[in-house]
Formats: C-alpha cells, structure tokens, sequence
C-alpha cells in the first residue's frame, strides 16, 4: 500500500518531532498507516473512536510526548466536543491529519455529506485548517508542524483524493 | 460508602501520584480534599479520563492513577479494547462505580442493572480486573500501585453526593503545573 507521498508524509512528521500517533483508518490513509508501523520512532496507538484518540494525544503531550492523530473527515462530529473542551480548553498542540473524503475524485455519495461541513465546523471552531489538494501542497507540512506547537492548538490537515493521487 | 467518602479513603493512596480525575463531582470532591499539582482535573469531555491517563503512562516512567465513573467508562467503552491492548504496568485504573449519573443528579446507569464493568473489561482482553467492595479500594489501590502490573479496578460503591465547591483554577494552570510535576519525577 505504500508509497512515496505515504513515506514523505510520515518522514516530515519524525522530521517534526511526532512520537506518539493515533489513527481510525481510512481508505485513502492506508499508506501513511503502513509506514506508521515501519517505524520505531513513532508510537503508534490505534484507537476505536476519534475523541477516545484525541484522549490519549492529550495524555501523551502531558506525558512529554509531541502527538498526532490521523482521521477521516467523517469523525469531525464526534470530536467536536473533545476538541473545544480538552484540546483548546488545556491548550494542546494537536496536529490532525484528516483524509478529506467527498471531495472531487470520490466515488461515494454518502462521503460528500460530511465534506460539506467539514470547512463550515473547523471554521466555526475556531482551527487553523490546510488543504493539501495539489502533491505539492505536502511541502507546507514541516511548517504547519512548528505552527502548531508555537500556537498551541489543534490544527487541521485536509488531505483529499486528488492529492493522495497526484497531479493527473 | 458513597464516591464522596471513598475518595476521603484514598486520599493517604494517592497524595503522591499522578491522577487524572473525572469530570464533575469527582474532580471536584479530589480538588476540595486533596489539591496537589499531581492532580490533572477534568473539567470537561466526560468519557476521556481512561484515554488521558493511558495516554500518560505510555508516555513517560511514573505511574498513573486514572479515576474514571462507571457513567463516563460506558460512554467511552472502546477505551477497554484498547486499554486490554496496549499494556503499560505503570497504569491503575480505579472505576468509582456508584450505579449513577452521580455529578447530574445520580440518575442510573445500567451498571447498577444487569452490565458489569469488571466482566466487560475482562471480556475485553483486560487481564487484571478487581471488583472490589468501597471499604476495600483504598488497600486494594495500594496493592496494585505496590505491584508492577496493569490494574483495573472497579470499586462498587453506593450512590449519593454532598455539596462540593466548583474547581476556579484555570484549565492552562491545571496543566502547566501538572506538567511541571510530571517532568520533575522523569528527571
Ligand atoms: C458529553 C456529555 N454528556 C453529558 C454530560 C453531563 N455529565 C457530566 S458528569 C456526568 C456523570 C458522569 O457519571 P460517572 O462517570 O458515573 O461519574 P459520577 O458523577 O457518578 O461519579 C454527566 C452525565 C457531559 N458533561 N458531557
Ligand atoms: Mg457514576
């Protein structure tokens, strides 16, 4: 499943300083999963549900640990609360790797009910959002990484399909 | 014995350790009797605590007590799963369950009914699991952060509050100086 956007995807987050990373997969992350686990530098934690994820992320940080967690856009819902009375109320550097499902290149319908909320609730909630769309766009990454521990907030990254497939 | 005075009982436990602490009355309750910069108070996220003190033991040496509420563990139950799999020996988590909802008003929750927290958390892959009698947690607690193995305990207690003051410290202040704690003892 792996390949060379999955690798530099997950060789800027050691790069960054990631540790600790938990994930609910996705299709379009399956790679970045694969890599996860081929390395030694990163604690990779599966996790059942996103908020219960972004519960271990906090604990991690406050353990010492610079963590990650890696998500479909679906799961924003669920973590709403999380993020606003855990990640921003303690002030948590959280960068999320999101797979933007629903976006152009999607060949199934219920995904794009969620995407169009997905810009509407990170927006409301007040998060730093990125839109990786182009395979150049990976090359802000590193940035957002510093961007989030300087500011000490959750940070999202949108990453769709067009861009988990490269320029066409 | 109600969560209030099982809290008094474990108080001498757990002065000295790391303890992530539910939210609402529990957090409250632990503030009012025992307020240490160890203690990392839950304002919020009802369900998370397990996760938040899981979370910590795998990050760092010293040992963690998560006190959660059988309310807050049946709203977060993928937290067993992946508690049952990813074994760390520095970490105890006590389950204060009084059968209730207690900080909303006790409202029941079904573990007062036919579902056992104890029971569910083995079948989950949790290897040691104590069901244990309120009068007996704060022995219990102490054997197991005395042992070097991953402990869940759920503590069957009778429901039933008492007036408690809010926790006005701020979230930030709460976890800087809990960070600072935690670094100090990783030194
Ligand atoms: C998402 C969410 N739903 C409901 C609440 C309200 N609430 C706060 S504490 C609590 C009870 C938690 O029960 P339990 O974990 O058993 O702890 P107890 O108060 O009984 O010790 C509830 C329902 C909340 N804070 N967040
Ligand atoms: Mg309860």
């Amino acid at each position: 499943m792996s390949d060379d956007i999955s690798q530099r995807v997950v060789g800027d987050l050691i790069e960054g300083g990631i540790d600790f990373v938990t994930t609910v997969p996705c299709k379009q992350l399956a790679g970045v999963i694969d890599e996860l686990d081929k390395s030694d530098q990163i604690h990779h934690v599966p996790s059942n549900k996103e908020d219960e994820g972004m519960g271990l992320c906090a604990g991690a940080f406050m353990g010492g640990k610079t963590p990650c967690i890696i998500m479909q856009n679906t799961a924003l819902g669920v973590t709403i609360n999380t993020l606003a009375t855990l990640i921003q109320f303690y002030q948590i550097p959280l960068p999320m790797l999101i797979s933007f499902r629903g976006e152009l290149g999607e060949p199934v319908a219920c995904q794009v009910e969620m995407a169009i909320h997905t810009k509407p609730l990170l927006q409301q909630l007040g998060i730093p959002t990125f839109h990786f769309h182009k395979r150049e766009d990976v090359e802000e990454l590193p940035e957002i990484l510093k961007y989030t521990q300087m500011c000490s907030k959750p940070t999202a990254i949108l990453t769709d399909a067009t861009f988990w497939r490269g320029v066409r | 014995m109600n969560r209030s005075e099982v809290f008094k009982s474990i108080v001498p436990v757990i002065t000295d350790e790391l303890v992530i602490c539910n939210i609402g009355l529990p957090s409250q309750e632990l503030h009012m009797l025992d307020d240490q910069p160890t203690n990392f108070y839950m304002l919020g996220t009802m369900g998370l605590c397990s996760s938040i003190g899981l979370g910590l033991a795998m990050a760092q040496r010293e040992k963690v007590v998560a006190i959660d509420g059988d309310g807050s563990i049946l709203t977060n139950f993928g937290t067993l799963p992946t508690i049952a799999n990813n074994v760390v020996d520095n970490f105890v988590l006590l389950i204060i369950d009084n059968g209730s909802y207690g900080s909303t008003g006790d409202q029941p929750t079904y573990t007062g009914k036919k579902t056992s927290l104890a029971k569910v958390a083995q079948a989950c892959g949790c290897d040691n699991v104590i069901e244990c009698k309120a009068e007996e947690t704060a022995d219990v607690l102490k054997a197991a952060l005395e042992g070097d193995k991953m402990t869940i305990i759920v503590c069957k207690c009778e429901s039933g509050n008492i007036p408690v003051p809010n926790i006005t410290i701020p979230p930030v202040v709460i976890r800087d100086r809990f960070m600072t704690e935690v670094e100090k003892r990783n030194r």
